[in-house]
């Protein structure tokens, strides 16, 4: 009976103390930012045109610009006068980590919300839906997926379109040849060569690929959307009071109607530093995600 | 660990009744579970790996004794540059390189390999890569030979192809059976390269099904597994013909070691 209570009275104390440190944690990452008079924004180096650098360590893009003012906000909030931004390159192996252990505070780059993720990091609202579709040359006359039967579709080795064609296939029985791209510049080779008919990933690499392509005009982003990722910024978990600063910050910008002329300044227009034009026009499912602001993961886009 | 992984659907992460299911034929219309993806992967590896060793054995062998042609007639001094040239081409260029350049440059220039298969392209390219230090390798153990042996062939009245159809080549190729083992050991472990042009190897499973299942620690063993498993087969493979073909008095009977 004494051993039992002992251990019921350590468990409650270790409870208060969890509690405490909880407590301590909410408002851990604006105290970091009041006190410091820093804040790290995790970008990344080449996802044009959601976070890119454009040399000499600056970054810029979408999700770059979006960061930038919801962080101007949170400086308001503050009551600072400045507050100084440490950009932080993240890949798609470390970003994660890097947010969970607090190097970076707001990681602004090109992440899925999923739910796996939603178990180690937190997420603000979506402001960008990424959607799978199908580029191909602008002469071949395909429009549809239906019309890949027998052909060879090229997409990227370690991407999750890999395993949305292969469902496609089985479900439709459509069958088609897939070739693999060791990268996005690889697979869009296969295209270019004429060793693919179609190349399949998410729009936004799609555009870019063919923006930075020899004669842009020769390919064409056609057919149906295969499947919808909501891409959002990233904040750590433990911090609740942080993330409703950022999503407050974020409905703000949405409602001051700024959404639509950042994605004209980015997806429309010709972006430094080569004044490429993406011209990826504005989807339903992202004009959707400003009008309904949400937190909800990619499963939730996806269920049928 | 969760080995219970290789069981599971490809197309759903269900688990499925058989492992073996689609390989097997077991139950028709079985989804494949990702040990037949990971059998048909090693499948395209061994593929891959052994039509390279076939191209890379006889070019090597030809390249290499044509380097020790002596430097009797105007032909024989042109085989010989031409051997040392196609050696110094193919060792000087990384092997993911040539990949490439069998896969996307030269159907460039010569259509005709636009149709060709790219696990085709891809033995081509490790055959010759491969046979390259295969030749090398040849010549190491021909010139070892005492020039004795050359001599005598040729005080015999054999000519230059008798003299190395019967002395030279059945002695040199005995003593290069080890390192030849090596080489072609490497070959199986060259041949991941194949993944970056869409053979769907072991390399690639690995790549791609880590990202499906977020088992990586699990495929990888079980690539590695395959890997050193492949490898180690040819090993046996070489010593065993390394044993057999052993004759009592030539200078490799000394060793009674077998191949390493």
């Amino acid at each position: 009976m004494k051993s039992k209570n002992l251990i019921k009275a350590g468990l409650v104390a270790a409870g208060l103390l969890l509690g405490a440190l909880n407590v301590q944690a909410a408002s851990q990452t604006m105290d970091k930012i009041k006190s410091s008079g820093a804040v790290t924004m995790g970008v990344r180096e080449s996802s044009i045109p959601m976070s890119y650098t454009t040399g000499d360590s600056r970054f810029d893009g979408y999700h770059v610009e979006i960061c930038r003012m919801i962080l101007g906000d949170i400086k308001d909030k503050l009551g600072m006068s400045t507050l100084r931004i440490n950009y932080q390159p993240v890949t798609s192996q470390n970003r994660v980590p890097l947010v969970q252990n607090g190097t970076v505070d707001i990681e602004c780059g090109t992440t899925t919300n999923n739910v796996n993720r939603a178990k180690d990091v937190g997420f603000a609202n979506t402001l960008y839906v990424e959607e799978v579709r199908i580029a191909v040359k602008a002469n071949s006359g395909i429009t549809s997926i239906s019309q890949l039967a027998g052909k060879k579709v090229a997409t990227t080795t370690g991407t999750t379109s890999v395993q949305l064609l292969r469902k496609h296939e089985k479900a439709n029985g459509v069958n088609f040849d897939e070739v693999f791209g060791k990268d996005h510049a690889d697979s869009f080779l296969l295209l270019e060569s004429g060793r693919a008919d179609a190349f399949v990933m998410d729009g936004s690499i799609l555009a870019g690929n063919i923006a930075n392509s020899k004669n842009p005009k020769d390919y064409k982003i056609v057919g149906e959307v295969l499947a919808t990722e909501p891409i959002a910024i990233m904040v750590r978990k433990d911090d609740p009071e942080f993330k409703a600063a950022v999503n407050a910050a974020i409905a703000k910008i949405v409602a001051n109607g700024n959404m639509p002329k950042l994605w004209n300044k980015w997806f429309l227009s010709p972006i430094p530093p080569k004044n490429i034009v993406v011209g990826l026009e504005l989807s339903p499912a992202t004009k959707n995600a400003w009008a309904n602001l949400n937190d909800k993961p990619a499963e939730d886009y996806n269920k049928k | 660990m969760d080995l219970g992984i290789f069981c599971k659907s490809t197309l759903d992460g269900e688990v499925v009744d058989h492992c073996f299911s689609a390989l097997l034929g077991i139950g028709q219309n079985a989804d494949p579970s990702y040990l037949d993806w990971l059998m048909k992967a090693w499948g395209w590896t061994l593929a891959v790996a052994g039509l390279g060793l076939l191209i890379a054995l006889t070019l090597g062998a030809v390249m290499g004794t044509l380097r020790t042609l002596p430097a009797e007639t105007s032909l024989n001094r042109f085989l010989v540059r031409l051997s040392t040239a196609w050696v110094e081409l193919f060792r000087n260029i990384p092997i993911l390189v040539q990949v490439f350049l069998w896969y996307h440059v030269i159907p460039a220039f010569i259509p005709v390999l636009k149709g060709f298969p790219s696990y085709l392209l891809v033995s081509i390219a490790l055959g010759f890569f491969t046979s390259a230090r295969i030749a090398e390798q040849v010549r190491a153990g021909i010139q070892s030979l005492p020039s004795g042996q050359r001599a005598a062939a040729t005080a015999l009245g054999l000519t230059t192809f008798q003299s190395y159809r019967y002395i030279i080549l059945p002695m040199a190729l005995r003593i290069v059976i080890p390192p030849l083992t090596s080489e072609s050991m490497n070959l199986i472990k060259n041949s991941s390269v194949a993944f970056a042009v869409s053979v769907p190897e072991l390399t690639l499973f690995a790549m791609q099904a880590q990202e499906e299942t977020a088992h990586g620690v699990e495929i990888y063993l079980a690539v590695t597994f395959l890997y050193a498993l492949s490898a180690f087969a040819i090993n046996r493979v070489m010593a065993y013909i390394e044993k057999r073909s052993r004759i009592p008095g030539f200078i490799v009977s000394n060793s009674e070691a077998a191949a390493h």
